[in-house]
């Protein structure tokens, strides 16, 4: 066991133990490190938000999570016990649930056939039963955008925000534990995105977890509790927002410096150097 | 309980503005694509019945184009599923000729030694073995397609060499031939149509079907309070549907036995017939009442399953499908079995109608099917489709060989009017389709 997850396990003393706990979890694709020892965990009814440059992993990094790639080493454990994801089946098996940066909708189909894709109602006759699952998709959507009515016409007729509102009811309609959000805001007007920020809320308060991948520093301020920074596919260092300035968390996304307040991590600029 | 709201849109003002026809398309919610192709189809053969002289719509070319176009449609259906997903599959015409000299093989050769010559189960148990192997040979197609992620294209050419090659080797090149009688009434002919009395309880059921279905439709959206059809949309599609079924019932009642087998049948049956000859009725064709049927349950699987429901959201968007949790690889496999068998049902109908297997039988039969599926509206960049739409295109070019055979235009210069006519109808869908989005 090396010293980053040491020191993990050192700052999850006056933590709960965590729902989600990720260690030294890498991956690489044809010699490239896309994600390198990376450690993170997450506690029941917390958000932890994902920083870091384009290209810095975190995208990667979730998705050994969601089950959309499958992690070359390191472990991952739920609720206390040993997981195993291998592909994005079994991740909704242990109620993870992800909004891809990419969306992921099937574009030549309608909202409600993509909200229930790879889970559809069925009726007794074994059949799919459209008008109920509708039904269930007017009701979703009417929480997040009660403007929304174009329930007749394939995904790829809606607008960006319209499409984002899909993939966010997607995810919360099967009573998600875990949620990862990749920019979940990034199609989204100032007015849809506060809606966003004010559902992240209600959702913490519910008690489900939260990983948020963010551009947005205000934005993670504001929702999160944890910040997380990532370069090179490292991880730079782990910090409750409370103990780090804006500008320190920036320092970290852009020189990869881990200020006092944070626990470094693997990707940390020490005296200079990266750390191994 | 007071009506739900009738229409999506009650514009009032704007409606009483559209012409009657839009307002209908809007309220029957009709596909006006397949409209567009019910249109062209009607207009090919208007065209043909006018320079043949009234040759074409007669019960008798009718009726022979639905018996010829039974079995491409059939695999057409399943082309539809692959090409949505974005494969393709060369093979089908091979794997037609294989499994009908399995066929073939099977009833002339290995039933008449296992249970005598003549038995009741031969057709049956043949049908099984062709099924069976189909469903073999798509499913190794699948597997390498799906878990060994080799193109469809390369695996289904080497299928269409393979199969080829398999379907000589099994007679060394041996025509088959003659089938069992039972088997034959498969491929049509007098015998192999139902007759006037049971096609209209066929087109009654089917009429109950429809208006079964209109009200179940309704009936749901009703359960949800979910905007309703006007009641006279609901009736017109029904009236239409109804007319549309006792329409070709009606015509292929009209079309009467030849006088040479109404005599033959008489003495056997010892019938008296008299002066100016009998009328017996062909009645639906047996292959077309198998035709339908498929296209009925392929239209259930692609709509009303998961299974189809998959298949759709693949061809939309693969990647989406894998990240839901759909297992597309067997999927994928599942749609080529499919497939298999399709072609196996096809190879049976072929076989029938042919009297014999041969070692040709079902050659560049896939380019038809491909046509048949493309000229339908099946999008080869994937996830648009449906099997109605297949099965037109397979009418419409059926219709234009037959309405040329009827011209007396040389066999060469067919083929030419075939693929101009491909071209020319994926050029306009694309066309309609840029409009429409």
């Amino acid at each position: 066991m090396n010293n980053a997850s040491v020191e993990n396990q050192s700052t999850n003393v006056n933590r709960p133990e965590p729902v989600v706990r990720m260690e030294d979890c890498s991956i690489s694709f044809g010699g490239i490190h896309a994600v390198d020892n990376a450690s993170l965990s997450l506690c029941k009814g917390e958000v932890v938000a994902l920083l870091g440059h384009n290209g810095a992993g975190k995208s990667t990094f979730i998705k050994l999570l969601s089950g959309a790639y499958k992690r070359d080493t390191g472990t991952i454990h739920i609720r206390g016990e040993q997981a195993t994801i291998n592909n994005p089946r079994d991740a909704k098996a242990y109620g993870i649930e992800t909004i891809y940066q990419t969306l992921a909708l099937a574009d030549n189909v309608d909202t409600a056939a993509n909200l229930y894709l790879g889970r559809e109602l069925r009726t007794a006759w074994g059949t799919l039963d459209d008008v109920a699952m509708e039904a269930r998709a007017r009701e979703v959507m009417g929480r997040l955008n009660p403007r929304f009515q174009r329930f007749k016409e394939p995904v790829k007729a809606l607008s960006g925000g319209q499409r984002q509102s899909v993939a966010i009811a997607r995810a919360i309609l099967f009573d998600a534990q875990i949620l990862i959000m990749d920019e979940p805001t990034a199609a989204l007007g100032p007015q849809e995105t506060a809606q966003v920020g004010e559902l992240i809320k209600q959702l913490k308060d519910d008690g489900i977890s939260i990983f948020l991948i963010s551009h947005d520093i205000d934005d993670v301020f504001d929702l999160a509790d944890h910040v997380a920074v990532m370069k090179n596919g490292q991880m730079v260092g782990t910090a409750p927002v409370t103990d780090v300035t804006r500008d320190e968390v920036l320092g970290m996304i852009i020189l990869g410096k881990c200020p006092p307040g944070a626990t470094p991590g693997p990707g940390a600029l020490r005296d200079g150097t990266v750390s191994q | 309980m007071p009506e739900p709201q009738t229409t999506a849109s009650t514009d009032g003002a704007r409606q009483s503005q559209e012409s009657l026809l839009t307002r209908l398309v809007r309220a029957t919610e009709v596909d006006t694509r397949m409209l567009g192709m019910m249109g062209a189809l009607l207009l090919i053969w208007i065209v043909f019945h006018i320079f043949s002289d009234g040759r074409f719509l007669t019960p008798r070319n009718l009726w022979n184009l639905s018996v010829q176009t039974s079995s491409v449609a059939i695999m057409s259906t399943g082309m539809v599923l692959i090409i949505v997903t974005r494969h393709i599959d060369l093979s089908v015409g091979s794997i037609l000729g294989f499994v009908a000299m399995i066929m073939g093989v099977t009833q002339t050769v290995a039933l008449p030694d296992m249970l005598g010559s003549g038995s009741s189960y031969t057709w049956a148990i043949t049908l099984a073995v062709g099924i069976v192997a189909g469903a073999f040979i798509g499913a190794i197609h699948g597997y390498i397609i799906a878990y060994l992620s080799v193109p469809a294209f390369i695996v289904t050419l080497g299928g269409l060499l393979v199969w080829r090659g398999a379907a000589w080797w099994v007679t060394s090149g041996q025509t088959v031939a003659p089938m069992d009688p039972t088997f034959r009434l498969m491929g049509g002919g007098p015998y192999g149509a139902i007759g006037a009395f049971w096609s209209w309880v066929v087109g009654c059921i089917a009429c109950a079907g429809i208006v079964f279905m209109i009200a179940l439709g309704r009936r749901n959206r009703k359960r949800f309070n979910f905007p309703l059809r006007p009641m006279w949309a609901e009736l017109t599609l029904a009236g239409a549907g109804c007319a549309a079924v006792l329409g070709a019932v009606a015509v292929a009642n009209s079309y009467p036995w030849p006088r040479g087998i109404v005599n033959r049948y008489a003495t056997a049956n010892n019938i008296a017939v008299p002066e100016g000859g009998l009328f017996i009725a062909h009645g639906i064709a047996i292959p077309v009442l198998i035709a339908v049927c498929v296209g009925i349950v392929m239209t259930f699987v692609a709509t009303r399953t998961r299974f189809g429901r998959y298949v759709f959201a693949m061809g939309g968007n693969p990647e989406a499908a894998e990240l839901a949790g759909i297992n597309t690889r067997w999927v994928t496999m599942k749609i080529f079995i499919l497939m298999g068998m399709l072609c196996a049902i096809a190879g049976a109908i072929s076989t029938a109608r042919l009297n014999a297997s041969t070692n040709a039988q079902g050659t560049l039969d896939e380019l038809l099917v491909i046509a048949a599926a493309v000229i339908g509206g099946t999008s080869l960049s994937g996830g648009i489709g449906t099997i109605v739409g297949a099965i037109l295109g397979a009418l419409v070019m059926q219709s234009l060989q037959s309405g040329m055979v009827l011209l007396g235009v040389d066999a060469p210069f067919q083929n030419v009017v075939v693929g101009v006519v491909l071209v020319l109808a994926v050029w306009l869908d694309g066309l309609y389709r840029r409009h429409s989005v």
